[in-house]
């Protein structure tokens, strides 16, 4: 009887192995083999000279380069906004709040993470209707899709901060303290540079968050075709939208291939993040065991 | 303490602050752009009636029952196959296999869900419309093997901390007994692991209800309430994006501010029971103290 159990068990566990890894292979076999024939200097900038299009002289029409630098901005804009809220509130948890009122902010922020994109998306969307009642010149535009994805993020960096503080040594804390610091001068000296590799790993991994999303550009001032964004009230392209786009509209083999081209691409640069991220990660747990 | 100290913890509690009062102004300006709907629509009929503009009726029930229909499909295939891939990591496959396959996990994590979408669109829809020769194959189905492909590595990678964080005293009494992987699993493991795996549970029903392009692209977004699972549906999310091109002032553009409260709710509830879960394990562990210390 207890055989039989023993066959099911491991029937049951490496075929959800093997239809996990088929189900991947699959996935990124196919879009390896649609994407790749489109990697070359034409899906970038289409038919634009590589140079006039870097240096803005010629815009860019079929190439994928307003999409590729949209996103660029849009992730330096977010990371502009949400990192100093990210860490100000990631260092407050750790090492000011007391008991309660830690519980009370955490809780917050758990629910903000939980928010999904599309309604981080709809409250930007009605905030922009709300000052442009006030301000007209304010439309749908990269400055207020950065801003709700700064919000889309601003959990992830105050959770990565805190967690960064709070996993350091105790020793740490007592030997600054023996030396006669006081809190602030121990945080910005001894705490703020221990934790740093943690705390980048945080942020890389929000810049991927940042880079994939499309439910909050979506509805916050993304379109099809903008060009390169010449201001911060202009609307933009971005990659993620790029793709879903290319899903819909395409309209000749050219087209599709330039969408599997821009998935590839966005996949290979969360890949690189992500990559980054578990590097730093890696060198932080190194150091954390060293410590111990 | 120094003012310049004072000054420090100020900002840090101000960003703090800030943070909360963002989070808390999502919830008002939803409600407050919603209003108008609520004064000419009782809450029961929007959530309970069809969605048929032309006749008069805004409910947001249909898609309510789609982001029901399609989550419901996603959890049901990926629970399985995340707590089996689980259990093939922490105790069945050869070492060096278990770590590829975990990172191969931890890589998926960080697949947009665009892409997601744009793959299955090209791939899994034609496949859906081949086998059951039915409909355009946008679909529950497609909708919810792609949202499982996202969610089980979430899944997976919560279990494992889970599995781990087992009481290693219990492992090696077993293990001196003679017990066998088995029993190991059945009888220490997946007990005491248990938390976990409501928390792994929980955490990818979050991220499925809240995935807007996998439902936007490749579940078909219907208007009518689903019947069968090879039938288009429209999510909660999907029917936010698609009604924004609609004019501002209109009575459909006002639903999406129902479908956004109800999505955040919805989340809301879902956060609020794992803090309730960990609340009640805190307690639990300070009254058994003295076995977490090993």
């Amino acid at each position: 009887m207890s055989r039989v159990f023993d066959y099911l068990l491991y029937l049951f566990a490496w075929g959800s192995g093997l239809i996990l890894v088929g189900a991947f292979a699959v996935f990124m076999g196919f879009l390896l083999s649609q994407g790749l024939p489109a990697l070359d200097s034409s899906l970038l900038f289409g038919r634009t000279g590589m140079v006039d299009a870097l240096l803005l002289q010629r815009v860019v029409i079929d190439g994928l380069l307003p999409a590729l630098v949209g996103t660029l901005l849009l992730i330096f804009l977010a990371l502009a906004a949400a990192v100093p809220f990210g860490l100000g509130a990631g260092i407050y948890l750790a090492e000011y709040a007391g008991k309660s009122s830690k519980a009370l902010f955490s809780l917050v922020f758990d629910l903000l993470a939980g928010v999904p994109s599309i309604v981080i998306g709809l409250f930007g969307f009605s905030l922009t209707v709300f000052l442009h009642k006030r301000f007209t010149f304010i439309t749908p535009c990269l400055l207020i899709s950065a801003l709700a994805l700064a919000l889309l993020i601003l959990p992830y960096l105050i959770r990565s901060t805190q967690t960064a503080l709070e996993e350091l040594p105790a020793t740490l804390r007592l030997t600054a303290a023996a030396l006669g610091a006081d809190q602030a001068t121990t945080i910005r000296l001894v705490l703020l540079p221990q934790a740093a590799a943690g705390i980048l790993s945080g942020i890389v991994l929000a810049i991927g968050r940042a880079a994939e999303d499309t439910a909050v550009i979506m509805l916050t001032g993304v379109v099809v075709s903008a060009g390169i964004p010449r201001s911060l009230f202009n609307s933009f392209e971005a990659l993620p939208f790029y793709i879903y786009n290319a899903a819909s509209q395409f309209s000749n083999q050219q087209e599709l291939q330039r969408g599997f081209g821009a998935a590839l691409i966005l996949l290979i640069l969360c890949g690189l993040l992500f990559t980054l991220a578990w590097l730093l990660r890696k060198k932080v747990t190194a150091r954390l065991l060293y410590h111990h | 303490m120094r003012p310049e100290a004072q000054v420090s913890r100020i900002l840090f509690l101000a960003a703090t602050v800030v943070g909360v009062l963002l989070t808390l102004a999502i919830l008002w300006f939803m409600v407050r752009l919603g209003l108008p709907l609520f004064s000419t629509h009782s809450l029961r009929l929007l959530l309970t009636q069809d969605w048929a503009p032309d006749r008069g009726l805004y409910g947001i029930f249909p898609f309510i029952c789609g982001s029901g229909a399609v989550v419901s499909l996603s959890l049901l295939l990926a629970f399985p196959l995340s707590l089996g891939n689980a259990v093939l990591i922490h105790l069945l496959a050869p070492r060096h296999l278990a770590r590829i396959l975990y990172q191969m996990v931890k890589m998926m994590t960080g697949v947009p869900t665009v892409i997601y979408g744009f793959v299955g669109i090209f791939l899994l829809v034609p496949l859906v419309r081949e086998w059951f020769s039915r409909g355009s194959g946008m679909s529950v189905l497609s909708a919810g093997i792609l949202l499982a492909l996202l969610i089980a590595p979430t899944m997976i990678l919560v279990f494992l901390e889970s599995f781990a964080a087992v009481s290693t005293s219990h492992l090696r009494a077993l293990e001196a007994l003679g017990g066998t992987r088995r029993q190991k699993l059945v009888h220490v493991i997946l007990p005491g692991a248990r938390r976990g795996i409501i928390t792994g549970f929980l955490l990818a029903s979050g991220r499925a209800v809240g995935d807007t392009m996998i439902a936007l692209m490749v579940a078909g977004n219907a208007v009518a309430t689903p019947e069968s699972i090879l039938d288009p549906v429209r999510t909660l999310t999907a029917h936010i994006a698609l009604v924004m091109a609609a004019d501002f002032d209109s009575m459909e553009f006002k639903t999406i501010f129902a479908c956004g409260i109800t999505l955040y709710l919805w989340t809301a509830i879902l956060t609020l029971s794992l803090r309730f879960l960990h609340f009640k394990a805190t307690k639990t562990s300070m009254q058994v103290g003295h076995e977490q210390s090993f």
